[in-house]
């Protein structure tokens, strides 16, 4: 804003940007240290929730009337006799070269199970978090702009309801009103069996391989069987990402440059999108990586509603079966996403607002 | 006790508590928080929540004595009736009565969310105080586990704790406290920091208080408000993460009636029998949209920054 910037314009020397460089490093082996820090912590704490488990993973495995020779033998080839610590060490290596065991259920490697599952969740997930942006930013706009009118009183009550229902629910709910009574929306299930093996797999997301593969009537299809799950999802995305907006809006509204641009007679839609809202542009950001995040968790219900051969079901499957292996494997994954868009937001927030320089 | 002029008598309580001056803290504190009191009152939205969570308590409590019908007696001649006089919200396959099973379901969810906050509170507020008084390595190392714990969304901590576990109601209770606390730790530790150099702590210092009573006595005390309302409002997301792990079939077990159990069984006679999975899912967001209400209202109130 050249109204407000009435600073000295800085003179860069060659010595400035040596100490940036410097101080830019010093931030780089922060980073990488406390994520370092924290992947090993994840590991401890899956390694510790695993420990915790009553079952006996030996009997999980064999059955429970294996021999005592049988047993043994398990025993000792799932390193179970080695001191704690090695078995921890044993873990941290298999982990971080993504070897999180043998399903039971599936009698795959765990790594293998997930990797087939999930371009399920990133397809559902994807289109409800355009869904969400797409919907939550110009509502949460449109509420800050018209703070305190029934316009800003709907988008409350709109997003509040958003947080508040549980996600199987309004997912049972679509389901029965917009498949069974109304017929707009294709059955649960990600695919139709008929296309099941039509599909060639290139990249895993069916809206995106129907497309390549030319095919439209796929396409269709797949389209109508995602469009309610993504939407139930988008939802609480939506209604996380209206509320960050308008507060946000809020804050800008209230400074003086807002004022000032009033004052010299910007109309009101520029004063909102492009004096207010670029301000916004990077913090927002985060807030929707934070909430891709969230919609991996939201995702774990939904599937079970749709049955949606994705990550989520994967993982209750594995829960109800007491799989333990598959169970850590995932949470682990979830973590490892959680950390990296946490870092991938923060990296955006350093190179593209001045402000944290 | 001077009455300034045109101010209200204090002999009454209302005259007492809107004094413009207090004569002990005992007033001063009482009349802060009519004050707040007032404010939330006024927020019309907190105040819905605070009734509808009022009379779900009171349901909970009387609601055996408000019902004709048992919530477990099966009566198959009475299966899958539409909600009717006779019974409210219908009935479901095996002929309960889906009102008395809500009602029943509402003392399963306040009590677990009562124990959520008793288990997740106390270890934040320990955590937390520790860690901001001490500082140093406490403190890192302290933040560190939080930000672990953190680095889950808290179904999928909740999750993986209850598959290590075993499902069943207790243990659901167990691991949604384990993966709320860290959080409350965070904002604990925050209102630590504020007041571990201030005066009043080095005068109980130099008086010779001990570290633990130092942290007990006079730092924890500081942090409870915050760690209150930050209990009350995570408290919509414990409901919906115990219903979560209810409706697949992870913490309370049919027949109890616990609303996302409730939810779970009566999701195959959705599209003939509605109300079966409807109502309960209905119970958990009205439950949750108060606690939201009444949080959202409460942070104006604390917080008056966004005025």
């Amino acid at each position: 804003m050249a109204v407000t910037d009435t600073a000295a314009p800085d003179r860069e020397t060659d010595s400035d940007t040596a100490a940036r460089w410097v101080s830019l490093a010093g931030v780089v082996f922060r980073t990488v240290l406390s994520v370092a820090v924290t992947i090993l912590g994840l590991l401890a704490l899956t390694f510790f929730i695993g420990r915790l488990l009553p079952l006996d993973p030996v009997l999980a495995i064999l059955g429970d009337d294996a021999s005592q020779e049988a047993y043994d033998r398990m025993y000792v080839s799932l390193g179970l006799d080695q001191p704690l610590w090695r078995q921890f060490l044993t873990y941290i290596v298999n982990s971080l070269t993504f070897d999180f065991g043998t399903s039971l259920t599936s009698g795959r490697p765990v790594t293998e199970d997930i990797l087939r599952v999930f371009p399920a969740t990133l397809e559902l997930a994807t289109v409800a978090m355009i869904l969400g942006t797409g919907l939550g930013i110009p509502l949460g706009v449109t509420a800050a702009a018209n703070r305190d009118t029934w316009i800003d009183q709907t988008v409350r009550v709109v997003s509040l309801i958003g947080y508040s229902a549980p996600i199987f629910w309004l997912g049972l709910l679509g389901l029965t009103v917009f498949y069974a009574g109304l017929g707009w929306v294709g059955a649960p299930g990600r695919i139709d069996i008929v296309y099941q093996y039509d599909l060639q797999p290139v990249t895993g997301l069916y809206l995106v391989d129907s497309l390549l593969a030319g095919r439209w009537d796929i396409f269709q299809d797949v389209f109508s069987r995602i469009v309610l799950p993504a939407s139930i999802l988008a939802y609480g995305a939506m209604a996380y990402i209206a509320r960050m907006t308008r507060s946000f809006m809020l804050e800008q509204f209230g400074q003086e440059y807002i004022t000032a641009a009033r004052a010299k007679g910007a109309t009101r839609r520029q004063v909102i999108w492009s004096h207010a809202f670029p301000n916004i542009a990077v913090q927002l950001v985060t807030v929707v990586a934070l909430s891709y995040a969230f919609l991996l968790e939201g995702a774990v219900l939904t599937e079970t509603v749709f049955a949606w051969p994705g990550f989520g079901r994967y993982l209750t499957t594995a829960l109800l079966r007491a799989d333990m292996n598959a169970v850590l494997g995932c949470t682990l994954i979830v973590g490892l996403i959680f950390i990296a868009l946490n870092l991938a937001s923060d990296i955006f927030y350093r190179v593209f607002d001045p402000r944290t320089r | 006790m001077t009455d300034l002029p045109g101010s209200p008598p204090q002999s009454t309580l209302r005259g007492w508590l809107e004094a413009p001056g207090a004569t002990s803290p005992g007033q001063a504190r009482a009349q802060a928080a009519w004050r707040s009191w007032q404010r939330l009152v006024a927020n019309k939205a907190a105040l819905a929540g605070l009734i509808v969570l009022l009379a779900l308590i009171f349901l909970a409590v009387f609601g055996p004595a408000l019902t004709p019908y048992d919530p477990m007696a099966q009566n198959l001649s009475e299966r899958l009736l539409p909600p009717s006089g006779a019974h409210p919200f219908g009935t479901d396959d095996l002929g309960r009565d889906i009102m008395t099973r809500i009602l029943y379901g509402a003392r399963i969810t306040l009590m677990m969310a009562a124990l959520v906050a008793v288990i997740a509170g106390p270890i934040g507020l320990i955590v937390g105080a520790t860690a901001g008084y001490l500082g140093g390595w406490t403190d890192i190392v302290a933040m560190r586990v939080v930000d672990i714990f953190l680095s889950f969304p808290s179904l999928i901590l909740a999750l993986a704790f209850v598959a290590a576990l075993g499902p069943g109601i207790e243990n659901a209770v167990i691991a949604i406290a384990l993966s709320a606390w860290p959080p409350i730790a965070r904002l604990a530790r925050a209102e630590a920091l504020t007041v571990r150099k201030s005066d009043y702590i080095a005068a109980a210092r130099i008086q010779g208080a001990s570290r633990f009573r130092l942290i007990l006595r006079h730092v924890m005390p500081v942090c409870l408000p915050s760690v209150v309302i930050r209990i009350t409002l995570n408290m919509a997301g414990i409901i919906l993460t115990a219903a979560g792990l209810g409706f697949l079939g992870l913490g309370a077990q049919p027949p109890s009636p616990e609303w996302g159990a409730m939810l779970a069984s009566g999701r195959q006679f959705m599209l003939t029998s509605w109300w079966l999975a409807a109502i309960p899912g209905a119970a958990i967001m009205v439950v949750s949209l108060a606690f939201n209400l009444l949080g959202d209202g409460l942070r104006d109130v604390l917080d008056p920054r966004d005025d």
